[in-house]
């Protein structure tokens, strides 16, 4: 029911006014001397050397994709689950059929070279 | 009742609530505390003792000294994206509690308090979604630093938060099997007899080596690994911006260990049966945390294609597994 997601909305107002309170505080009561130095990017007491937003490493993005792909199963499974005694042997064996179509992506990426960060 | 049961019904869950953050914020102070004590035992140092009796008010002058701390941005920093980002992080930490059933309803009078902000039918999937909005806070604060050692460890928590989150999910499929509900508060009724980790010992243990890369703690702490990138994401904070970073770390540790406690070790439910209450959970919680810190004391640092490996071709192929053994016999014996 729509109404079990009230309490839940009360404490988002309160979390956010709380965040949003910390984030003012801290902004005013602290001492404020603000220094070209103490302003610059930290890099271990050297000058910086260029913008920290450089390109990074693809590993990541390959990463980010594969989380998706994988993710989206994990979601499948949960209804399954929750609903796996009703199912029964029939829900096993359309699960076991999902999940092998999944494994050859899974085995590929393996095989592939997918998971190795070097 | 003189007052409108809904109107009724928000007050006592805006008393809740501000119980339920003031308890939080409370148990985050002094788990600093006695982390620094553990660690420090089992170092063979001391630990904090000088603040008040045995060291205890030291998270409160903690807390006055972050307060006071100037609140600078970088001159660089995205200043929007940059306050914001400690912001975010504590508020998904905090808003997880909101599904978290602390223990059997109370009655007083005819009024049924239960000991749970909101009872919904989807607990576990709103937990992993808002652990997966935690996210945000580190990736948003990382690249708004504009920091070259922010970037680097928003970026690697990330990879490492998004790997670990797939055993994780599929880790708690067996209970859901086994219990037929997303609900939590269901779930730890169902545990009055027998714990679910008796029957799902190896999900119990994927979950929680996964809650422990999730939570960026030791032996997977690369995102702030110290001697390569300072403090990761928050190194470029202060204040109670850095403060906010801070808490919501050690929240989510809680959230973990709470997760954990009702989902495989019977929550609120005593042991052999003996009467529930939320101590039970607490002292669940603690025993949890003890080990967090045990292994932060004891283990060293991952590699991280050893990391990786862990995550992608360990734990995923194994909770896979432990999904299938289980759905096996739990048709096998018809229970």
């Amino acid at each position: 029911m729509p109404s079990d997601y009230l309490p839940i909305l009360i404490m988002l107002i309160v979390i956010v006014g709380f965040a949003a309170a910390g984030l003012i505080v801290s902004g005013l009561v602290g001492p404020r001397k603000p220094t070209p130095a103490k302003l610059a990017p930290y890099e271990s007491g050297m000058s910086p050397i260029g913008s920290a937003r450089q390109r990074f490493s693809i590993r990541y993005y390959l990463v980010a994709v594969l989380f998706i792909l994988f993710d989206i199963e994990i979601i499948f499974f949960y209804p399954w689950a929750v609903l796996f005694r009703d199912l029964g042997w029939f829900g096993l064996i359309e699960m076991g059929v999902f999940t092998l179509t999944l494994l050859v992506g899974f085995v590929y990426i393996w095989k592939k070279g997918g998971f190795e960060w070097d | 009742m003189f007052l409108d049961p809904l109107l009724l019904n928000i007050i006592i869950t805006l008393i809740k609530t501000i119980v339920m953050i003031a308890a939080l914020l409370g148990a985050f102070a002094y788990l600093t505390l006695v982390e620094r004590w553990v660690v420090a035992r089992i170092q063979s140092r001391i630990g904090p003792n000088r603040v008040g009796p045995r060291g205890l008010l030291q998270p409160i002058a903690d807390a006055i000294k972050m307060i006071f701390k100037e609140d600078f941005a970088p001159a660089q920093a995205d200043k929007i994206v940059y306050t914001i980002a400690p912001g975010i992080a504590i508020g998904t930490a905090l808003l997880a509690w909101a599904v978290i059933p602390l223990g059997p309803p109370l009655m007083i009078g005819d009024l049924r308090i239960d000991l749970q902000i909101a009872d919904i039918n989807i607990a576990v999937l709103y937990l992993l979604a808002i652990g997966s909005l935690g996210i945000y806070g580190i990736v948003l604060g990382g690249w708004g630093s504009n920091n070259k050692y922010s970037l680097l460890g928003a970026l690697r928590s990330t990879a490492q938060l998004v790997s670990y989150e797939i055993p994780l999910g599929l880790a708690l499929v067996g209970v859901l099997m086994i219990s037929g509900t997303l609900s939590l508060r269901q779930m730890v009724e169902q545990q009055a007899g027998v714990w679910n980790v008796v029957w799902q010992p190896l999900g119990f243990i994927i979950y929680f080596i996964c809650s422990v890369a999730e939570t960026n703690r030791l032996p997977f702490d690369l995102p702030e690994a110290e001697t390569e990138l300072v403090a990761g994401y928050h190194t470029e904070y202060s204040s109670l911006k850095f403060a906010f970073f801070y808490m919501s770390e050690y929240v989510n540790i809680l959230t973990v260990s709470a997760i954990a406690s009702c989902v495989f070790l019977g929550g609120y439910q005593g042991p052999l049966g003996i009467a529930p209450g939320p101590h039970w959970l607490i002292l669940k919680i603690a025993l949890i945390i003890f080990v967090f810190m045990w292994m932060r004391g004891t283990l060293p640092r991952f590699r991280y294609d050893q990391l990786m490996n862990l995550g992608w071709k360990v734990l995923f192929p194994l909770s896979l597994a432990n999904i299938f053994v289980t759905a096996v016999v739990l048709l096998v014996i018809g229970k």
